[in-house]
C-alpha cells in the first residue's frame, strides 16, 4: 500500500479556508450543494408555477425536449397536471430540512455519547458500547421501518427515525478519536491544572474533532436523502400533501406506464444531490483528515 | 483462539437479545393491534377476551419474557393477518428472497471483479475513472429507484424483461440488479486495492520477470490472494441484502420476507414484525461475527490470542 503523505492541516480559520480553496475545490459538486441549499431557501421565488397548482387539461404533458412537451413545464407535468420543476423545487425544503436537524441531532447526540464512553472508559465505556453494538446489530432500514410505523408520519418522525439510525455511527467514531486523544499531554495537562471535564470537553478535545465530525456529516448528507426517499416512498415518511422527493416517486409509481418521465425527474434530483454530497464529502476528507484518505 | 470465539460468540448473543428487546419495546409502543383485528362495533367483552388470549394484557416485560420463551423453542406467534403460524410464514417467505440476495450478490461481483481487477492493473486509466463513476451512481441512487427506472426501460419500454411477480428465473434479473447496484462500490475498492498490494509483491514480479504470460499472472496468481478480503467481507453485503430488501421487494412485488414485513407493518401485524425484523437482525449479526472470525482462518498471520 503506498500512503501519500499529505502534511497535517493547519489549525485555525485562516489556515482552513487555505487549505479549502487552495487544493483543486471542487466546483461541481460544491455549486450542486450550494444550488441545493438556495433552492432550499429561495425556491418559492424562483419556481414558476405553484407545486400544488392544479390544471387537469394539462396532465400528462412529457418534458420540453420530448415530443408534446412545451417549455411552459420544462420537466413536464403530473397525472393532476401539476408542473414537476416546481415540485421538484418544493422537495428540495422539505429534503434540505430533513437533511440538516438529522444531521445536527444525530451528529450532537453521537458526539457527547462518543466523547463520554471515550474520556471516562471502564464501566461507562463498556455499557454505552455495548448499547452502540446493538444497535448496529438492526438493519437500519429495519429499524426505521418499525419505528417508522410507531411514530405519526411526518416530517419529525423521519428526522426522529434518522437520528436513532445514525447516532451510533458518530458516537463509535468520535469515542474511537478522544480515545488516542486524552493520552495527550496537554488533556492530562489540563486534568492536573485542575479542569473539570467540561472545559476538557469543550476547549481540549471538541476542536481536535470538528474535522473528523464535518467530513462525517457531508457524506451523512446523501444517506439521509436516501433514507427520507426510501421512507416516504413506503408510505412511512413524508405524507402527502407535503412534497418530497420520495412522496413524488411513490405518487408516480402509480402511473408508471403513462409517465416516465415523472418517476424519472425526481430521482434524478436525489442521484444528483448525493453524488454532490458524497464528491464533495471525498474531497473534504482528503483535505481535513488526511488520515483517513482512501486508496 | 478458543477463547476469542468463545467470547465473540457471547457478544453475538448479547448483540441479538438487545437487538430483540429494542425491536419488542418498539413494536409495543404502537397502536392497539386488537382494535385493527375487531370490527369496530365489537362487543367489549370480546376485545377483552381477545387481549388476554393474546397476553397483551401482561406487563410489557412479561410479555418479552413470553415472546423470548417462545422464540428460543421456534414458536413466534401466530401473525394476526394472515392467521397462520409466523414461523410457518417465515420460512415460506425466506426461500424467495435467499435467490433474490443470491441473485443480487452474484450481479455485483460480476461487476465488481472485473472493475476491481482491471481498475488496478490499469490504474489510472480511463477505465479505472469509468468504474469508479459507475459505482459512485450506485451509490448515489435509491435501489427503489433503480428498480422503477429498470421497470420503465426493460419491462414497459422494451417488454424484453417481467416487472412483477417471481414465477419464472427471467423474474429475477431485474430486481436483482436494483439490489445488487449498491455494493458494487465498496466491493470494487476492496478487490482494487487488494490487487494494487498483490500486483506489487515479489512473487508477481518474480513471476513477470520469468515471462508468466500477464492474463495468467493477474487472474490465477495475483487475483486469488487479492479476493481474500472479498470473500471475508461477501458474507456482509449478502446479509445486509436478505435484511435489506424491503423497499426492493415492494417495488417488484417480490414474493419475499422483506415485502411481508413491510405488509405486516402496516396491518400492525406485531408478531410477524417482530420476527422479521429479529431474523434480519439475526442474519446481521451471524455475519459480521463470521466475517472477525474468517480473518483468522483465511490469513493465519493474524492471531487472536492475546
Amino acid at each position: 500500500m503506498t500512503a501519500e503523505l499529505t502534511p497535517m492541516p493547519a489549525r485555525g480559520l485562516r489556515a482552513l479556508a487555505l487549505n479549502l480553496f487552495g487544493t483543486g475545490f471542487p466546483w461541481v459538486s460544491g455549486g450542486i450543494l450550494l444550488a441545493v441549499i438556495l433552492l432550499a431557501i429561495f425556491g418559492p421565488m424562483v419556481s414558476p408555477w405553484r407545486p400544488d397548482a392544479l390544471d387537469l387539461r394539462s396532465a400528462f404533458q412529457p418534458p420540453a425536449w420530448a415530443a408534446g412537451g412545451s417549455w411552459s413545464h420544462p420537466l413536464g407535468t403530473d397525472n393532476l397536471g401539476r408542473d414537476i420543476l416546481s415540485r421538484i423545487i418544493a422537495g428540495t425544503r422539505i429534503s434540505a430540512i430533513v437533511a440538516f436537524w438529522a444531521i445536527v441531532l444525530s451528529g450532537l447526540l453521537g458526539t457527547v455519547i462518543g466523547m463520554i464512553a471515550g474520556y471516562f472508559g471502564g464501566w461507562t465505556d463498556a455499557v454505552i458500547m455495548r448499547l452502540v453494538d446493538m444497535q448496529l446489530s438492526i438493519p437500519p432500514l429495519a429499524l426505521a421501518l418499525i419505528l417508522a410505523a410507531v411514530l405519526d408520519p411526518g416530517l419529525e418522525a423521519v428526522v426522529i427515525v434518522i437520528v436513532v439510525t445514525y447516532w451510533s455511527w458518530y458516537a463509535r467514531i468520535v469515542r474511537g478519536e478522544i480515545l488516542s486523544l486524552r493520552e495527550r499531554e496537554y488533556v492530562a495537562l489540563a486534568r492536573i491544572a485542575g479542569c473539570g471535564p467540561l472545559i476538557i470537553f469543550a476547549r481540549h478535545l471538541a476542536p481536535n474533532i470538528v474535522n473528523t465530525l464535518l467530513v462525517l456529516a457531508t457524506l451523512q448528507v446523501g444517506q439521509v436523502i436516501i433514507f427520507e426517499a426510501s421512507l416516504s416512498f413506503l408510505g412511512l415518511g413524508i405524507q402527502t400533501p407535503d412534497i418530497s422527493w420520495g412522496v413524488m416517486l411513490a405518487d408516480a409509481r402509480g402511473y408508471i406506464t403513462n409517465a416516465w418521465w415523472a418517476i424519472t425527474m425526481p430521482g434524478v434530483a436525489i442521484m444528483l444531490t448525493c453524488l454532490a454530497s458524497n464528491l464533495f464529502g471525498d474531497w473534504l476528507r482528503d483535505v481535513l483528515d488526511p488520515k483517513r484518505k482512501q486508496l | 483462539m478458543t477463547r476469542f470465539v468463545l467470547r465473540r460468540v457471547a457478544q453475538g448473543v448479547f448483540s441479538i437479545l438487545g437487538a430483540s428487546v429494542i425491536i419488542f419495546i418498539i413494536t409495543r409502543l404502537s397502536g392497539d393491534p386488537v382494535v385493527l383485528m375487531l370490527p369496530p362495533e365489537a362487543p367489549e367483552a370480546l376485545v377483552t377476551q381477545t387481549r388476554e388470549r393474546l397476553g397483551l394484557d401482561l406487563p410489557v416485560w412479561q410479555q418479552y419474557l413470553m415472546f423470548l420463551r417462545d422464540a428460543a423453542t421456534g414458536d413466534f406467534g401466530t401473525s394476526y393477518r394472515w392467521e397462520m403460524p409466523v414461523r410457518e410464514l417465515i420460512l415460506d417467505r425466506l426461500p424467495a428472497t435467499v435467490y433474490l440476495a443470491s441473485a443480487a450478490l452474484i450481479f455485483s461481483l460480476m461487476l465488481s471483479i472485473p472493475f476491481g481487477v482491471i481498475s488496478a492493473v490499469r490504474r489510472g486509466s480511463w477505465f479505472d475513472r469509468f468504474a469508479k463513476g459507475v459505482a459512485m451512481l450506485g451509490q448515489a441512487m435509491p435501489n427503489f429507484w433503480v428498480g422503477l427506472l429498470l421497470i420503465i426501460v426493460f419491462a414497459i419500454g422494451l417488454e424484453w424483461l417481467p416487472a412483477y411477480g417471481a414465477d419464472t428465473p427471467k423474474h429475477v434479473i431485474l430486481p436483482a440488479i436494483a439490489l445488487g447496484w449498491y455494493p458494487v462500490a465498496a466491493q470494487t475498492r476492496i478487490v482494487r486495492s487488494a490487487m494494487l498490494d498483490v500486483l506489487d509483491s515479489d512473487y508477481i514480479r518474480m513471476g513477470r520477470s520469468v515471462g508468466v504470460p500477464e492474463g495468467l499472472l493477474i487472474w490465477k496468481y495475483a487475483f486469488r490472494n487479492a479476493a481474500v478480503p472479498l470473500v471475508t467481507m461477501m458474507g456482509v453485503y449478502f446479509a445486509s441484502m436478505l435484511g435489506g430488501a424491503f423497499v426492493v421487494e415492494v417495488v417488484f412485488a417480490w414474493p419475499g420476507l422483506g415485502r411481508t414485513v413491510v405488509e405486516a407493518l402496516f396491518a400492525r401485524d406485531f408478531p410477524v414484525v417482530q420476527a422479521g425484523v429479529l431474523f434480519a437482525a439475526v442474519m446481521f449479526v451471524i455475519a459480521n461475527l463470521l466475517v472477525d472470525l474468517s480473518y483468522g482462518l483465511i490469513d493465519p498471520r493474524i492471531r487472536h490470542d492475546r
